[in-house]
């Protein structure tokens, strides 16, 4: 294992560090329990927002505190959730009066601590609501499994949920926008290599050269089938057609096309995926009219992508083009 | 015969030692069908437990009282899907154990405090490939045990002894809870992580007690 760590038990706390002390006009660091808000604090009279998760997806959720998306963000241990006690203050700093609502991916440990942290910060008098993300069309259904893996429409989630709050909805409304999103938002993703927790020494799992992984979610965890490496142009195929099914996509329907990389894939083959993405959705008459491509929910170090694709209509539209500032998304 | 405070003192600690000594093994387990940090995770919330052990003046008049400092410290440290799991269990044996002696109805209604928060908590059932299935062949033991007059030391041991048939049971069961639900077929011939770790510390329960 080669990383630019300390002692991998300080890797987080240290992160953390140099993140606040380089964001200090957008972020401020709470360090004990660890959580981020924006610099300012709550925005009184304004539903606040939360997300958390464990660390190791940079930049989700910290690169998303800012103007126009979260007002608080909770990292975890590297791919472990956070804690009720770093949740439930969390969720009271970012209240702004109007009550708060927080964004929680579909995994089992993420659900359970932002259940008990919700019920924390109730008990102090803060209104919370929660949306669960469940965007992985690689996880088939909830009969047999926990149920639909979080992933990169997270960030999709973030973005238009906080412009609906940025500009003035009630909690019913901001939630609302955000489950309208969350239904109709899908993602698959492949990974080429894995990753290695930096506690745990080793990678997380073993593949090997000419094999990938197809439908992986976003903590290392192996993906549902392996496969031998095929070209780009069919990897992209085989992520984009089970996302479209799902969503029912057809001629004439207008979406938000995101490439999202893993971390260890470069942007120029991220922009390959894309490129194929596009031409599919073209094919079959789905007209791309806004677009994402880099590294936004990603695994440490892992080779690979995930292909996300958001149905639009013309208040998502308006919601993902309000500007936003954060370290990690702004226009 | 009874167990008192000091036992369940010993049981923590006993835990700590127990969760630190496999941590490693824990972590390869979870590593296999999950994401690879169960054995770190314990290990941290245990050494926090001890940590808080040792910060005490005197020891707590009830054995609930040491169960609950457990249940706390591990739901603040631990994260994931183990620190609500086995906060929640620790937390309903503490209400369960608000006395300063056990005697055997006393460990079963221990044990069966906590899994019934594991199961609210984690909407988990026997056969799904998780701790469940350690906690609950554990359970089932020691009332048997407890019916038959076991001592409380022989209702713990009874307890261990199925936990561990419980967790080996795993081996063969597909996922349909938890991270390595997403593996499907994949997840067959590996031991559950929650299951052996509920397995270490039932065995360091009925340790404590001998």
């Amino acid at each position: 294992m080669k990383k630019l760590i300390n002692d991998p038990q300080d890797v987080v706390a240290e992160s953390l560090e140099g993140f606040a002390a380089a964001h200090a006009d957008l972020v401020a660091v709470h360090a004990d329990p660890p959580f981020v808000t924006r610099a300012g604090g709550a925005v009184p009279g304004k539903v606040g927002l939360v997300s958390g998760g464990g660390s190791g997806h940079e930049p989700l959720h910290a690169g998303f505190v800012g103007v126009g998306m979260l007002d608080a963000a909770v990292p975890g241990a590297v791919f472990t959730s956070p804690t009720p006690d770093q949740i439930a203050p969390a969720l009271q700093a970012a209240d702004g009066g109007k009550g708060v609502l927080a964004i929680v991916k579909n995994y089992t440990g993420d659900v359970l601590n932002f259940e008990t942290g919700a019920e924390l910060a109730e008990a102090d008098g803060v209104t919370v609501r929660s949306v669960v993300v469940d965007d992985d069309v690689a996880v088939e259904n909830s009969l047999y499994t926990a149920g639909r893996r979080g992933v990169a429409g997270t960030v999709c989630v973030e973005k238009i949920a906080g412009a609906a709050a940025e500009r003035g909805g009630d909690l019913d409304a901001v939630a609302a926008v955000a489950e309208r999103v969350i239904a109709n938002v899908r993602s698959m993703g492949v990974a080429l290599t894995a990753c290695t927790v930096p506690h745990a020494g080793r990678p997380s799992f073993d593949l090997p050269e000419d094999e990938i992984e197809i439908g992986i979610g976003i903590h290392g965890e192996p993906g549902r089938r392996r496969i031998p490496l095929a070209g780009a142009d069919e990897i992209t195929e085989m992520l984009l057609t089970p996302v479209v099914d799902d969503l029912g996509l057809s001629g004439g329907e207008q979406v938000l096309l995101f490439v999202n990389g893993m971390g260890g894939t470069p942007a120029s083959e991220l922009y390959v995926v894309y490129r194929r993405a596009r031409a599919l959705l073209s094919e079959r008459g789905v007209e791309v009219t806004r677009s994402l491509v880099g590294n936004y929910v990603t695994s440490l170090e892992m080779q690979g992508a995930s292909v996300t694709v958001l149905r639009l209509d013309d208040e998502l539209t308006a919601l993902w083009d309000a500007p936003v500032h954060t370290t990690a998304l702004r226009w | 015969m009874t167990l008192d405070v000091a036992w369940a003192v010993d049981w923590v600690r006993a835990c700590a030692r127990t969760v630190a000594e496999h941590r490693d093994e824990l972590v390869e387990l979870d590593r296999q069908i999950g994401d690879g940090d169960h054995g770190e995770n314990l290990n941290r919330g245990f050494r926090a437990v001890v940590a808080k052990l040792d910060a005490l003046d005197a020891p707590p008049a009830q054995i609930g009282d040491v169960l609950k400092l457990v249940a706390t410290t591990l739901m603040s440290t631990v994260g994931g899907a183990a620190g609500p799991l086995y906060g929640t269990a620790f937390l309903r044996a503490s209400r369960a154990t608000a006395v300063s002696e056990l005697d055997s109805g006393g460990v079963v209604a221990l044990l069966e405090a906590a899994l019934e928060g594991i199961v609210v908590r984690g909407k988990a059932t026997t056969g799904e490939k998780t701790m469940v299935d350690a906690w609950t062949p554990a359970t089932e033991a020691a009332v048997a045990a407890a019916d038959g007059g076991a001592g409380p030391a022989d209702v713990l041991a009874a307890a261990a002894r199925a936990a561990t048939d419980g967790a080996q049971a795993t081996i063969p069961l597909v996922a349909t809870k938890g991270r390595a639900s997403y593996l499907g077929e994949r997840s067959a011939g590996h031991l559950d992580p929650g299951a052996r770790s509920t397995e270490l510390l039932l065995a360091a329960a009925a340790q404590a007690a001998a």
